[in-house]
């Protein structure tokens, strides 16, 4: 549990705040849950990272420094995305690495990674009979290191698998490809459309083939690009954020 | 043709390139098992990267004491500025011996100085004695893989090809019996060459040797039969000792193909009597690599080729997208530096997962330096104008939140309300085989607003 005194903000991005409410509403209301103090910090944006990885972080200065303003007092920042953490910790131009930016960049997590290292918890109470198969979102995973990615040796661990499993119900099922890209990229799914589509498709195969109802994951960037797939090829799956499948489990 | 315009061909042929993914990921996988078997595998990476990096920033001095030790050893030496240097170096050793064939096994940095082009056009026959090369260099093609060059070719095609080039029988495509048919074309060429050809996988200082890896013994063959042998090295090849070699050849073949260790691990240290060794060591741009503060340990890479197996876009779009000899993502950090106008798209040619930095035996940041060049590119305005206008409208609405409410607001009415053909059209690449979200009522800031704020 956190100290009662600890300030937590939530930044919910751009493209969730405008197209998926919902997974905003499920981080708040799961944190909450787990007895965190949210504040949702007002006018807030975007990382830059749509810019950055396009190849123009010179012109990412004014969002992030807006961002850094926006965050900088929060003992902890929460956000339901792997990669615009990650953006933030890795990517904010030179000209704004300051003290606030040192403290934010140490102090913004993604959702999982808070729920398991900061409020130090591994096992949540509810219920949710799905199968599911989890995306590894690749920011969470090579970035953050959220999880062992299947190329580096060691002892394997994953936060939000750990997460999911201890939720009564929840079938993980296994996949052929247990961390392979989904092809979004940013900007990459529409500079490089063909490859990103059949990079898409192939991982909703893979999940679809081990018979997963919901394909889940800690960011929504990679779950819109796979949800667009679904949709336009009408196929029996649908997609959750993870936030989603927690909060919707310890109701 | 930029790289996303090749990799719609690539896959075209769903088949094939379905085909292509799966041969290449089943390398991956091999790969994984044998790192499996290895407890100190990190550590070994660790050691790799440690001593290439030592290695190159005192390359001056290591490459001095090779010189010096090679020397001794009775081994040529011979500097190349460039491509074209190291070319007529080449011809300048056979001319003087008189040889008008040379027998090559595999590498890539003649690849990249185009030597066989250069070589036939002085009327010097060249035989590739890989059997990947010789296929290629039969079909007139370049290589897609720096491994396994000729991994986009199906055993179909080979068939076809070697039946009219070694006329061997109609439809019979069985691997065996096709690398027996070449093997036997590339005895005659081995047994009669005057001349051999490798490149250097390991290049060390303290003894003034070299170290060749190869699995079907060409190199070996050639070497031994031909009074000649002209090895190619660029400079980055060298380690410091003998001793340094066991990390690398743990993982090379490891990293390469799953192998615990290459057929042939061959070393050469000086020449048998009567017979003579030249290394060629080549720059070619190297040191002005080595100079870049971002991008100067992608010359770490000991060119296993793991970084193109691990890679979802290569495997999805072909080694030949990539227009260039070094393909997938160690090919997109090397190229722009060599010209930045032909290849300003490669480091766009990456979602970043950052797979291939992972799977690097030498731990080379590839997908941080995919993301520099990036910055590079822009920097240098070499991308496309609609692009550049499209990211720096972006960039004002996202540094304005209120702009940022405005605009995602329209964005939500339009998709609800505009007739299909307004939102799915050629000016929106998303919408060629995806859905747009469904947009819903409020965003999350007016939720929260309305709901939380003040209350």
């Amino acid at each position: 549990m956190p100290q009662k005194s600890m300030k937590v903000g939530l930044f919910v991005p751009c493209y969730i705040d405008q197209f998926y409410p919902n997974v905003g509403i499920h981080t708040l209301q799961l944190l909450e849950k787990l007895g965190v103090e949210v504040e949702v910090p007002p006018n807030q944006n975007c990382c830059g990272q749509p810019l950055a990885n396009s190849g123009m972080e010179r012109n990412t200065i004014k969002i992030c420094s807006h961002f850094i303003q926006l965050f900088k007092d929060y003992d902890a920042v929460v956000s339901p995305s792997g990669s615009c953490v990650l953006q933030i910790k890795e990517h904010v131009p030179k000209e704004l690495h300051d003290e606030n930016y040192s403290k934010l960049k140490n102090n913004i997590y993604e959702l999982t990674e808070f729920i398991s290292d900061v409020l130090k918890i591994d096992s949540l109470r509810g219920s949710f009979t799905h199968r599911v198969g989890l995306h590894q979102s690749c920011h969470g995973l090579r970035g953050l290191r959220n999880a062992k990615s299947s190329e580096l040796a060691g002892e394997p661990f994953a936060k939000a698998e750990k997460l999911l499993y201890s939720i009564k119900g929840v079938k993980l099922v296994e996949l052929d490809r247990t961390d392979e890209c989904c092809g979004f990229g940013g900007t990459f799914s529409v500079f490089e459309e063909g490859v990103s589509v059949q990079m898409g498709k192939d991982r909703i195969k893979d999940h679809e083939s081990h018979g997963a109802e919901i394909i889940t994951a800690t960011d929504m960037s990679c779950l819109m690009h796979l949800e667009g797939l679904i949709k336009r090829n009408k196929q029996p799956i649908r997609i959750m954020h993870i936030a989603e499948i927690l909060n919707t489990a310890m109701k | 043709m930029s790289h996303a315009e090749a990799s719609d061909i690539f896959l075209k042929n769903a088949d094939r390139a379905q085909w292509h993914d799966q041969a290449l990921w089943f390398v991956r996988q091999k790969r994984d098992l044998q790192k499996g078997h290895i407890p100190e595998w990190e550590q070994l990476r660790n050691h790799a990267s440690a001593i290439k990096e030592h290695t190159l920033s005192q390359l001056d001095h290591y490459l001095k004491e090779f010189e010096k030790n090679a020397l001794q050893n009775g081994i040529k030496i011979h500097w190349a500025t460039d491509a074209q240097e190291h070319n007529e170096i080449v011809r300048g050793i056979l001319k003087k011996a008189k040889i008008q064939k040379l027998v090559k096994s595999k590498s890539m940095l003649t690849e990249e100085c185009h030597l066989n082009t250069y070589l036939e056009k002085h009327g010097i026959k060249v035989i590739e004695s890989d059997l990947g090369e010789r296929i290629l260099q039969l079909d007139h093609q370049e290589p897609s893989h720096i491994v396994m060059p000729a991994i986009h070719m199906k055993r179909r095609e080979v068939g076809e090809l070697f039946e009219k080039e070694l006329s061997t029988e109609p439809g019979n495509d069985d691997p065996q019996y096709l690398t027996n048919a070449a093997r036997n074309s590339l005895r005659g060429h081995f047994v009669k060459a005057e001349a051999a050809m490798t490149g250097v996988n390991f290049g060390i200082a303290e003894t003034g040797g070299f170290v060749v890896c190869t699995n079907e013994g060409n190199a070996d063959m050639g070497v031994h039969h031909a009074k000649i042998h002209i090895a190619s090295m660029g400079i980055e090849k060298l380690i410091p000792k003998k001793d340094h070699l066991a990390i690398y050849i743990r993982l090379l073949a490891r990293s390469a193909t799953g192998q615990p260790i290459t057929t042939y691990t061959s070393h050469f240290q000086k020449p048998e009597k009567g017979k003579e060794i030249h290394v060629v060591i080549v720059d070619n741009g190297r040191s002005e690599h080595l100079g870049k503060k971002e991008f100067w340990t992608a010359l770490k890479c000991i060119r296993c080729g793991a970084c193109m197996n691990t890679c979802p876009v290569y495997r999805r779009s072909g080694g030949h997208s990539y227009n260039y000899t070094i393909p997938g993502p160690i090919g997109s950090i090397l190229t722009p530096r060599i010209d930045m106008n032909k290849h300003a798209d490669l480091p766009f040619a990456s979602s970043l997962c950052g797979s291939c930095s992972d799977v690097c035996p030498v731990k080379i940041n590839i997908h941080e330096q995919l993301y520099q060049w990036r910055q590079e590119v822009t920097a240098q305005g070499k991308i496309s104008w609609e692009k550049e206008a499209l990211l720096k409208i972006t960039s004002r609405v996202l540094a304005n939140p209120r702009l940022f409410q405005r605009a995602g607001k329209m964005a939500r009415f339009v998709l609800k309300h505009a007739p299909r053909f307004l939102v799915y059209h050629r000016l929106n690449p998303w919408g060629k085989a995806r859905e747009m979200p469904t947009p819903p009522d409020q965003s999350f800031q007016e939720w929260y607003n309305k709901n939380r704020r003040n209350t």
